[in-house]
């Protein structure tokens, strides 16, 4: 479980972050959406650590631990609570998928990086879970961007922690990945129990995967809830400042948002 | 872990430092250098020309061969570690302005005269770090746009403030006396010293920056994702790149106060050990500490024999070769996209 409150982060004098509250439990995907420039990534990067806090508070738990203060650990520690999946983009093009996803367990390895079999079992059990056994080999520059993002998932499955968060992982994909991405995440959220919080720009995407939705408009959180609740025509349309209809998903129990006015 | 690799640098390495030995102004044969060793494993007394050619070895060629050796290996590891660092392919120590950075310090040590004592000696390469980190500081100050130092920015900056300092290290030689105009051939990369005392001197810097180099293959491996990513994955980042950046500066410090400026050397053998063996640093950095210790030998080699019996500085040798292979991987980096 993640537990996020009253976080506020500024880049030097602006405040980009006021107030944010959000709580994800484990085995529950959390889709952030927002427009550009809400702060979604910037949520991302103060969660994992990267970018300092000016308040709040960032817990996390799971089963067989009792609460911990992420602020206030060293890196490493923290990178054995939490995983960040990033956008992949200018990923070093030389170095191997096996290599590349073995870099997950750094938290777990001494500051040379030696790996036993067992981080080695776990990375090829990462890869299984995400589908890219058979790039194992492959360099990285030459996949495909849907692929490269199966890796970078797998990377920080390797590292084996309760929370997982993803900053926009969709947004360079063509259809079929987006797609295939998101069911793989939300398979593995429930299945292994995860607590996970994905920023996602495609609205839909969000409605179909995730358990949760919580809406981030100008660094402050407006709305959170089931899809239904949330992507409502008041709330989307007052956000993205664009008339949009919201018609129930034909196959699916998940409300789809069309932009337009009827 | 993959021996092969290993193996072909250690035998490329065996092979210069036996043409090191052999080659000079005297030619001492292969079978002569064999029975040398042997006499000496025996404790045996030489006979001419046997004693000629063991005085050459201990009072020449060796602590020769065992500076070069150290520099080459110096300028391969820190190459490495700045085109880590940097997360570019083109960054050197010569390109990115550090060793006339570490020139300029050493020769304003120079120009001071101090006592000749073991601290004495040690002014020098003192000096000669200081000016390293300054102008690592600089230019990467200079170059940066925002959290990433674009290439063009990078060697432009580099190589302005390599030629700044360069200039005004000239300039100070020009204008002193005596002891600096020996330096001049020592600032294009012709060792002036002989003996085995700057072997010595260079070790225990040496020791400390490849030392750490040695052990940053994983940190460096990760910080090729973006200090963003490693941080994410658990490497305290700011405390790595700064313990990284002082190492590999003070190995260079240590190569130019001792062998003067050589330029390339740390760009080709990182790049050629890299499109060989592959991108892992944890392998990269020991094979580009062999690599660049034989190549620095060849040089040296033929720095030595190609006007002989009159010496060029091995610089020379390693820009005239090193250039053309700085442009073509310039292009080559161009077309496919590399960073």
């Amino acid at each position: 479980m993640l537990k996020i409150e009253r976080l506020s982060v500024s880049y030097g004098t602006r405040r980009v972050l006021q107030d944010v509250s959000l709580e994800i439990n484990s085995g529950e995907v959390v889709a952030l959406i927002g427009p550009n420039g809400a702060g979604k990534s910037t949520l991302v990067r103060a969660v994992s650590g990267v970018i300092p806090v000016v308040s709040g508070k960032i817990h996390c738990n799971d089963i067989n631990r009792p609460l911990i203060n992420l602020i206030a650990l060293s890196p490493i520690q923290r990178a054995r609570s939490l995983a960040v999946v990033p956008q992949a983009v200018s990923l070093p093009p030389a170095f191997t998928v096996w290599e590349t996803v073995l870099m997950g367990r750094t938290p777990h390895l001494n500051f040379l990086g030696q790996v036993s079999a067992k981080d080695e079992e776990i990375a090829r059990l990462a890869l299984q879970k995400v589908d890219a056994l058979d790039l194992t080999d492959r360099r990285v520059g030459e996949l495909s961007g849907g692929e490269q993002q199966r890796v970078l998932l797998a990377r920080a499955l390797a590292q084996s922690t309760p929370i997982l968060l993803l900053d926009e992982p969709t947004t360079n994909l063509d259809l079929h990945y987006q797609v295939s991405f998101m069911e793989t995440v939300s398979t593995l959220a429930h299945q292994d129990n995860l607590a996970v919080l994905v920023a996602l720009h495609d609205l839909n995407l969000a409605a179909r995967y995730a358990d949760r939705v919580a809406l981030l408009v100008d660094g402050k959180i407006k709305a959170i809830g089931a899809p239904w609740h949330v992507l409502t025509p008041e709330l989307i349309s007052m956000a993205y400042h664009l008339p949009v209809q919201v018609i129930p998903h034909p196959f699916a129990d998940a409300p789809l948002v069309l932009p337009g006015k009827m | 872990m993959k021996i092969r690799p290993y193996l072909y640098s250690l035998l490329f390495l065996l092979l210069a430092v036996v043409l090191s030995i052999a080659i000079g102004s005297v030619f001492i044969p292969p079978a002569d250098l064999g029975r040398i060793l042997i006499g000496w494993l025996n404790k045996a007394t030489f006979s001419e020309p046997l004693k000629t050619f063991a005085f050459i070895l201990t009072d020449i060629r060796l602590p020769r061969t065992a500076l070069v050796l150290l520099t080459g290996a110096a300028l391969g590891g820190s190459g490495a570690a700045y085109q880590g660092l940097f997360r570019n392919p083109l960054a050197d120590p010569y390109l990115i302005g550090v060793a006339s950075g570490a020139g300029l310090g050493a020769v304003l040590a120079m120009s001071i005269k101090w006592p000749y004592s073991f601290w004495g000696l040690m002014a020098v390469p003192a000096a000669a770090f200081i000016g390293a980190l300054l102008t690592v500081f600089l230019v990467y100050a200079l170059a940066r746009v925002g959290k990433t130092i674009p290439t063009t920015n990078l060697i432009l900056a580099g190589v302005a403030f390599g030629s700044f300092a360069t200039a005004l290290t000239t300039y100070l030689m020009l204008r002193s006396t005596g002891e600096l105009h020996r330096a001049i051939a020592w600032l294009s990369g012709g060792s002036s010293q002989a003996g085995w005392e700057p072997v010595l001197a260079i070790l225990p810097f040496l020791a400390i920056g490849l030392g750490i180099l040695l052990l940053s293959g994983h940190a460096l491996n990760l910080l090729q994702f973006g200090d963003d990513q490693a941080q994410q994955m658990g490497l305290p980042v700011t405390l790595v790149r700064t313990l990284i950046l002082l190492a590999a500066s003070l190995a260079t410090a240590a190569a130019v106060s001792f062998s003067g400026i050589i330029g390339f050397i740390g760009l080709i053998v990182p790049h050629v050990m890299r499109l060989w063996f592959g991108a892992d640093y944890r392998r990269l950095l020991p094979l580009s500490l062999i690599g660049g210790a034989g190549a620095l030998l060849l040089a040296d080699v033929l720095a030595r024999s190609v006007m002989a019996p009159q010496e060029l500085p091995v610089g020379i040798v390693t820009a005239l070769v090193g250039a053309p292979f700085f442009l073509w991987v310039l292009r080559r980096a161009k077309n496919q996209g590399y960073w």
